[in-house]
């Protein structure tokens, strides 16, 4: 079931597929609580996915922790408007690091998904007494707080070069992604915390982790 | 100064997280805490990264951790009622955490705002599954953040170390 948002064009799982396309060993990936998380399980489960089941407003400073402990590898963060405008500090935090190997994409479809596709800020104002937000720019908010490479993707032409950026730019690199609503299958990875760290740090750093 | 005076125990802190070979240490503007962060800031082996609220410190232990690297988080207890969700992190990931918290809000305290959560500080801790290990004398100091080095690093706890505001001394308004 898909839901006609004008400008919101571009299917969340379809772009996912296509950021973690041939993941190597190279690529460790964070996603966010709810969907983004459901969204990099189907694209394919692996040990160097990290899906965080809570945690609200944690992935952008865990990747910040990954990207500075692995400089020589590429760290992706995916994660929903919801999540981002929880820990908006965070970005602060990451442009005062200026890691080049940190990617954040956020998956903004203007709802919060998990409790039942409420407005969230990226929502524009002025859009009915439920659905009303403020407007709120995230690629606009990243660049201001000093990640000088940030955009904003919402045609469909655009994702091989957002693929590419996420993949290989010079980081940190901030991409919001416009996404329309859509109820999906959940597709869910192990919930055991202990098990995703435990499984991600032996694929990383070999038996010692 | 006295060649012969003992060492001070902020820089005994110091000491203590290159023995236990801490990498990254997390931390928002303390005076408590200022002569460590500004040791931590001029090591060449320590990242040092200023957070905008406390929580983010967690997440970013989290992070370092999966990498494999060891980090501390230095924050006051004003900050601890910003971590405690993200805490949660230490039980369901299970990883080693270890914190050293300035304390506020303790008897002498000039600043009445600071108590509510200077009081709740070991109680909210150990509600959210911490180790919590208080210490009131400087001689102390090193043997207790040493001894949470290793329940964390070794033990795989998450521990925090309350620095009391008899260490640290009770601030009065204007002092800087």
């Amino acid at each position: 079931m898909k839901k006609a948002i004008p400008g919101l064009l571009l299917e969340r799982r379809a772009v996912v597929r296509q950021l973690l396309k041939d993941p190597d060993d190279d690529l460790l990936v964070i996603a966010g609580l709810g969907s983004s998380c459901w969204d990099i399980t189907a694209a394919g489960d692996r040990p160097l996915n990290m899906p965080l089941w809570g945690g609200m407003g944690a992935p952008v400073a865990m990747g910040l922790g990954l990207a500075l402990a692995q400089p020589g590898k590429r760290v992706l963060v995916i994660t929903g408007d919801g999540d981002m405008l929880m820990s908006l500090g965070s970005l602060a935090t990451v442009a005062a690091q200026q890691p080049e190997n940190l990617a954040i994409v956020v998956l903004d479809n203007e709802k919060y998904g998990e409790t039942g596709n409420q407005a969230t800020h990226t929502s524009p104002r002025d859009n009915g007494p439920t659905a009303s937000g403020a407007g709120a720019d995230l690629g606009a908010i990243a660049k201001a707080c000093g990640i000088a490479d940030s955009a904003t993707v919402r045609e469909p032409g655009a994702v091989a070069q957002l693929v590419g950026d996420a993949r290989t730019a010079q980081g940190p690199i901030f991409r919001v992604v416009k996404v329309m609503v859509e109820k999906l299958e959940l597709v869910m990875p192990p919930q055991d915390g202990a098990l995703l760290k435990d499984r991600f740090r032996r694929a990383l750093l070999g038996p010692a982790g | 100064m006295n060649a012969n005076a003992a060492p001070d125990w902020r820089d005994q802190i110091f000491e203590v997280l290159r023995a236990h070979d801490i990498r990254q240490v997390y931390h928002v503007p303390d005076a408590g805490h200022a002569r460590l962060i500004e040791a931590c800031q001029r090591s060449a082996s320590i990242r040092t990264v200023v957070l905008t609220t406390e929580e983010e410190g967690v997440a970013l232990a989290a992070g370092a951790w999966l990498g494999g690297q060891r980090s501390v988080l230095l924050m006051q207890s004003s900050g601890v009622g910003n971590t405690i969700n993200m805490m949660g992190l230490t039980k369901t990931l299970r990883f080693p955490f270890l914190t050293l918290i300035t304390m506020r809000g303790e008897l002498g305290e000039f600043n009445s705002w600071q108590y509510p959560m200077g009081q709740g500080t070991p109680k909210v801790l150990e509600a959210m599954g911490l180790l919590v290990c208080p210490v009131a004398a400087a001689a102390d100091v090193k043997a207790t953040v040493d001894a949470a080095a290793r329940a964390a690093f070794n033990g795989g706890q998450a521990v925090a170390v309350l620095l009391r505001q008899k260490l640290i001394g009770i601030k009065n308004f204007g002092e800087k």
